[in-house]
């Protein structure tokens, strides 16, 4: 086994028993990056220097106490990195290099971790296939034809690829969960507030967070552990106490009450998405769990409270971008001329949509229409999953209705594209808890090729471990999270 | 429901987007769509529901207003950041 194929448990035990160095398992990940990045086009920044650095460093020093020392990470190019470019996948950011680390980030620096770079994504995290990044088209490990899902498709395909040992994403609406799920590697959106968000470039404030990508539910539940908690940099944070997720996720789940929304099999999921997924229901109930059905009457109103939310806070967030602190800058005859050139030039197509959006659905008269009666849909959406978690402990669903598509298939529709986002988004608008885990393999329309599918269990605020630990069951007792993508 | 030229290019304005003659026919039939697909909310009974904005139910976090001193090479930094700028100040366009 090549190092680089190593899970962060797996490289973690190896450092410590002097069996490698980091400068290995550094050079492993660099040169899978330089053989096949060519081809997948998951990094938009690669840190080689200071990644072998920084390895060397670590292995002088040989403290290798905290899982995340030594183990390279690729990072979603959200995240400001010290005297690192942070492009958020846009023009106008496209050589902003961060004059600090986010808390997150910070954090991982504590723990002298190795960035091996910065991983590609849609513009601002706007999107479902990582095809609205300025940049170029990340593709899917299992096939190079088709998308790696969205907004992290870069973070997804190069953990997947086995061109880091783990990344970081976001999750908007689904931005983690969806191209772990395309991808076949485990995506974790913890509970608003769980993780700081201080230094992640804003998307959309009241629904965005950060959450770990990586190969196993093990390796999720070691990242979350150093991640989580509160920070006086990001007021949305809460001060309450991490658990020991790594060491909780290994009780069984025998009695677990898992509910299953009906809503969530509609038409529209591909015949053999649904069909793994009821399989995969069918294992975690051979493991003890009890499957009931369960209602989210409010569930098909999710993605319509998402794209009015989403936009609107968007638009709000983007108006810094004015190309006069910071960013790309036009030339203009005078100030709104400058503003105007600056944010034309500067932003993609998508990203000028959704901020055309968040601006109709916030501007005077329309305000009550939109934006506060999704905030009142909101509340619903939210009290379902509130009912819902009453009755059983878990939800368990399909993470998205298909498996990897094309490339260029829903980029001239925008609301087919916005589809791809149908069960995940809902978990945002309600702040809880979701992780996606490989779940089996399953054929497009189109094609007679086999792709991943993620299964999504979704837990109430704060029930990271609970999830976690129905994911880990799962996971032990199945054999998809091992299989890899051939790239040649 | 139709936007109209005129609503496109109020919109644009409000959001200092410049938009070509094209771009802002392709976005009044895309935003059009889009907002007839948001209609359906309209069928939910929201009568006497709270709007919701903060999910854990965080409210009013305090914090002392203490000024931070940031180091100086992150300082230099920041300036530099700047598109255009003159000794160690951020240049723009007059406001009026």
């Amino acid at each position: 086994m090549n190092l680089n194929e190593l899970t962060i448990k797996q490289a973690h035990e190896g450092l410590k028993k002097k069996d490698f160095s980091s400068v290995e398992l550094t050079k492993a990940c660099l040169s899978q990056i330089k053989k096949i990045d060519d081809k997948i086009k998951a990094f938009i920044t690669v840190t080689e220097d200071e990644a072998l650095k920084k390895a060397k460093a670590v292995d002088k020093a040989g403290d290798f106490s905290n899982p995340l020392t030594g183990i390279p990470a690729g990072i979603k190019d959200i995240f400001c990195t010290k005297n690192v470019r942070t492009t958020i996948g846009s023009k106008i950011l496209e050589n902003y290099v961060a004059p600090y680390s986010g808390s997150v980030i910070k954090k991982l620096e504590d723990q002298n971790y190795i960035l091996l770079g910065k991983t590609n994504m849609d513009e601002f995290a706007c999107g479902s296939s990582t095809e609205t990044s300025h940049f170029f088209q990340t593709k899917n490990p299992w096939d190079i034809n088709r998308v790696p899902g969205g907004s992290s498709g870069g973070s997804a395909a190069a953990v997947s690829a086995n061109q880091c040992i783990y990344s970081l994403g976001t999750d908007t609406g689904g931005s983690i969960r969806q191209p772990a799920s395309l991808c076949n590697i485990v995506g974790l959106k913890p509970t608003y507030g769980r993780v700081s968000r201080y230094g992640v470039i804003a998307m959309a404030s009241s629904l965005d967070q950060v959450g770990p990508m990586t190969k196993t539910v093990e390796d999720a539940a070691l990242v979350l552990e150093q991640i989580a908690g509160l920070d006086k940099n990001d007021s949305t944070t809460l001060n309450k106490p991490v658990p020991n997720y790594s060491a909780e996720i290994k009780k069984d789940i025998k009695g677990l009450k898992i509910g299953v929304p009906k809503e969530y099999f509609i038409e529209g999921i591909e015949p053999g998405v649904e069909k793994t997924v009821k399989e995969a229901i069918k294992k975690l109930e051979d493991l003890g769990a009890k499957i009931t059905e369960v209602s989210l009457p409010h569930a098909k109103y999710g993605l319509a409270v998402y794209y009015i939310i989403m936009p609107s806070e968007l638009s709000s967030n983007l108006a810094r971008y004015d190309g006069i602190r910071y960013g790309f800058s036009a030339q203009g005859e005078n100030l709104m001329d400058q503003y105007l050139k600056t944010r034309a030039q500067g932003f993609g197509a998508e990203i000028r949509r959704r901020v055309m959006l968040g601006t109709y659905t916030l501007s005077a008269g329309y305000y009550d229409a939109y934006y506060l009666k999704a905030q009142k849909v909101r509340t619903l959406v939210k009290q379902d999953f509130e009912k819902a978690f009453e009755e059983v402990d878990c939800l368990v669903t399909p993470t998205s209705p298909t498996v990897a598509f094309k490339l260029g298939e829903k980029t001239d529709d925008p609301l087919t594209m916005y589809l791809s986002d149908i069960f995940t988004v809902s978990i945002n608008i309600a702040g809880v808890t979701a992780v996606s885990v490989p779940c089996g393999f399953s054929q497009p329309k189109d094609d007679k090729k086999e792709l991943p599918v993620g299964l999504q269990l979704i837990g109430p605020q704060f029930a990271e471990s609970t999830i976690l630990r129905a994911a880990y069951n799962y996971e032990q007792a199945t054999d998809w999270h091992k299989k890899k993508p051939i790239v040649e | 429901m139709a936007l109209s030229k005129e609503e496109i290019e109020h919109i644009a304005l409000l959001a200092r987007l410049g938009l070509t003659d094209e771009e802002k026919k392709k976005y009044a039939s895309q935003l059009s769509s889009i907002l007839d697909y948001v209609e359906q909310l309209k069928e939910v009974d929201t009568d006497g529901v709270e709007p919701t904005a903060q999910v854990t139910g965080l409210e009013n976090v305090m914090r002392q207003d203490e000024m931070e001193k940031l180091d100086k090479e992150t300082m230099k930094k920041l300036i530099e950041l700047a598109p255009d700028k003159e000794d160690n100040l951020i240049k723009t366009k007059s406001v009026f």
